[in-house]
């Protein structure tokens, strides 16, 4: 019996070029990377700005805001509550955009497959 | 009953649960996806609690709740970081992961390049980073067992000095996770993880609890007492005490400090999506959205927890004192057993404390245990699956001689671990998690998203990348000051090495800044120097990635 993943019975080489050469693939890969990338950057960016705001803005992460909750740890809740959020958007933006696509043509592959 | 009887008690009873869920698991174990992916038949929910259970180690309970306690604010630096990770992990690998991979990181590295480069490569980075991550925790037994149990210099347990006793914790701690591993496969380890992630998020939540009723549920007051028993005022709710400090008349030094936070940071934040146990989790689960949902959950359940640390290490800072909490661990790292004494203490006497301390105590091993069997199950899954069976073998072993190899695997590598960790109990090893933490980035992370997203990456590119980044994070680190000539202001070294011996020419302690962009050149470089590569294949990968279509 063979370990190596892609010895499985799977769609040919053909299909699979074909596919991802189709306009819908294209679509697909689109609504994934248009989705991801910018955020991805957005939340890296986000994220390095608190990093270096910890490491040179000491006086103003320092700013007493409410009691002695200050600017620093506003910053790192927000920071929590944004990977929360994208956590959560990228969810619905998946489910909505992403998993229809991905199951039709899955299913396009898999029935146009003689096993 | 003392303390120390009870955390022994409620700690054998944990043993004894796990290891009846894992003579269960193994019988459900009989092929090799059984063995290494639990049969895939974990739910997001499930498989959520387990990477829970994976990712929170006593470093990120005992060390971050510590790190709070004695230096305020900059503790809560490493949790961000660590949360913050998760994001890449759920946007750009999870799912992709799943979907194309089967049972290891280099089913997916390899999949469109030369075989057996690429995979010796992934399986020497793989088991270079969970070797390291698994001494850190085993010798972070041996030194808590001492501090749990409260072995002073001087005094015995069952007839054991403080020194036998963390070697007796390493080698028990080392057997018990060959077992879980050999016996119960990634089905055993993943029921373990369920466990104790359960047991740390009641056992934290808990603590957060009773921490925030002594301050009438207002945290800015919890704030304001720990930052007067500090004795160091504002500073201590503000991020520099301990990273990024600023060093008065020596510009020089406050620049490497700065630019060491900020390569902690990048090694937190990129690290996570490469770690090897971490990401053979997603193949525990039937398809890519039940991938994604686990990450959901355990960006939920991680981020809830160190929401919690705060209150314990802030709690800890106001309840039980700096000077209390050295005096037990210089390091802090008995700062939330320390706190759970003193909130049993107030809430049912004497007793209450012992309760609260055992039960706690008792949750910090549990921690240990499962951490080291999901490390454990990840390199010796990639020596069996990609040394042996796709390099030694060329892809011809069958299923029963691959995992009858990962059990050995497990075997050995438990078996260095423990030689390791024994000779290390007298060594400052607190630094190999952030090592782990940046090799993962350096190596691991630049070959799996090239591999993924760039349809021009090769072999060439792959092994370039890991060792580049492997080596470079390596080589950083063992010219710093965490390995030769760092002076603690008592006198003493902070070093590896002893005083006296200073051959450090690296001025930063974690080499992330420098070695994440040297591995991400390196796979660059590698790439576009090599004419080979595969359209066909990158075509393959990637329709099924992204769609599932013939995903195991």
């Amino acid at each position: 019996m063979s370990t190596d993943a892609r010895d499985r019975v799977t769609p040919d080489d053909e299909r699979y070029t074909a596919m991802a050469a189709s306009a819908e693939f294209d679509a697909l890969r689109r609504a994934l990377r248009s989705f991801v990338f910018p955020m991805t950057v957005a939340f890296l960016a986000w994220y390095l700005l608190y990093v270096l705001l910890s490491a040179y803005a000491r006086g103003f992460m320092g700013t007493t805001l409410i009691g002695h909750v200050n600017v620093a740890f506003v910053f790192g809740i927000l920071q929590f509550v944004s990977t929360f959020l994208i956590a959560w958007w990228y969810s619905r933006y998946a489910a909505a955009k992403i998993d229809p696509v991905a199951d039709r043509l899955r299913a396009e592959l898999e029935s146009a497959v003689t096993r | 009953m003392s303390t120390r009887t009870l955390t022994i008690i409620l700690f054998l009873c944990f043993v004894a649960v796990t290891l009846g869920i894992t003579v269960w698991a193994s019988r459900q174990t009989k092929t090799a996806v059984d063995y290494y992916a639990g049969g895939r038949s974990f739910s997001g929910f499930q498989n959520g609690l387990a990477i829970g259970g994976d990712y929170m180690s006593a470093a990120s309970f005992l060390g971050i709740a510590g790190l709070i306690a004695l230096y305020g604010y900059d503790g809560f630096l490493y949790s961000i970081g660590f949360l913050v990770a998760w994001l890449v992990a759920l946007l750009l690998v999870a799912e992709l992961m799943r979907n194309s991979g089967r049972y290891t990181m280099a089913d997916v590295l390899s999949y469109r390049m030369r075989q057996r480069p690429v995979r010796t490569a992934a399986a020497v980075s793989t088991i270079t980073v969970s070797i390291f991550y698994l001494l850190a925790q085993m010798v972070g037994a041996g030194a808590l067992v001492a501090l749990l149990l409260g072995i002073k210099p001087g005094t015995t347990f069952l007839g054991m000095t403080a020194d036998q006793a963390k070697v007796a914790t390493i080698v028990m701690v080392g057997v018990l996770m060959i077992v879980y591993v050999t016996v119960g496969g990634m089905k055993g380890t993943t029921y373990v993880q369920i466990v104790k992630a359960g047991l740390l998020m009641v056992g934290a939540a808990l603590m957060t609890v009773l921490v925030l009723a002594h301050f009438g549920f207002n945290p800015s007051t919890m704030l304001g007492r720990a930052m007067a028993a500090s004795g160091k005022g504002p500073a201590f709710v503000e991020p520099g005490l301990r990273y990024g400090k600023d060093i008065a008349g020596d510009p020089v030094a406050t620049l490497w400090s700065k630019l060491d936070l900020i390569s902690l940071g990048l090694a937190l934040v990129l690290g996570t999506a490469g770690l090897p146990h971490i990401l053979i989790r997603f193949y525990t689960v039937p398809t890519a959205r039940a991938a994604r949902k686990s990450v959901l959950w355990a960006i939920g359940l991680i981020g809830a927890f160190y929401l919690m640390t705060l209150a314990l290490g802030f709690g800890a800072a106001a309840l039980v004192g700096h000077q209390a909490i050295t005096a037990q661990d210089p390091a802090g790292n008995t700062a939330a057993p320390q706190l759970a004494e003193k909130l049993g203490l107030d809430l049912g006497g004497t007793t209450g404390g012992a309760v609260l301390l055992a039960v706690i105590a008792a949750v910090a091993f549990a921690t240990i245990l499962a951490v080291v069997a999901g490390l454990t199950l990840a390199s010796s899954s990639s020596l069996a699956h990609d040394f042996y069976a796709n390099v030694v073998k060329r892809g011809t072993a069958t299923e029963r001689q691959e995992v009858i190899v990962a059990k050995v695997a497990a075997f050995a590598i438990g078996g260095v671990s423990i030689l390791l960790s024994i000779f290390a109990t007298k060594l400052n090893v607190a630094f190999l998690v952030a090592l782990a933490f940046a090799i993962a980035a350096s190596a691991n992370l630049p070959a799996i998203l090239f591999s993924l997203f760039w349809r021009r990456f090769n072999t060439a590119g792959a092994v370039a990348g890991i060792y580049g980044g492997l080596l470079s994070a390596v080589v950083l680190v063992f010219f710093s000051p965490v390995v030769s000539g760092k002076v603690a202001p008592d006198g003493k070294s902070a070093s590896l090495f002893p005083l006296g011996t200073d051959f450090h020419w690296f001025p930063l302690e974690n080499p992330g800044l420098v070695s994440i962009p040297l591995g991400f050149l390196c796979a660059y470089l590698g790439t576009v120097l090599s004419k080979e590569h595969d359209e066909a294949k990158y075509a393959e990968l990637e329709v099924r990635s992204l769609t599932g279509a013939g995903a195991h």
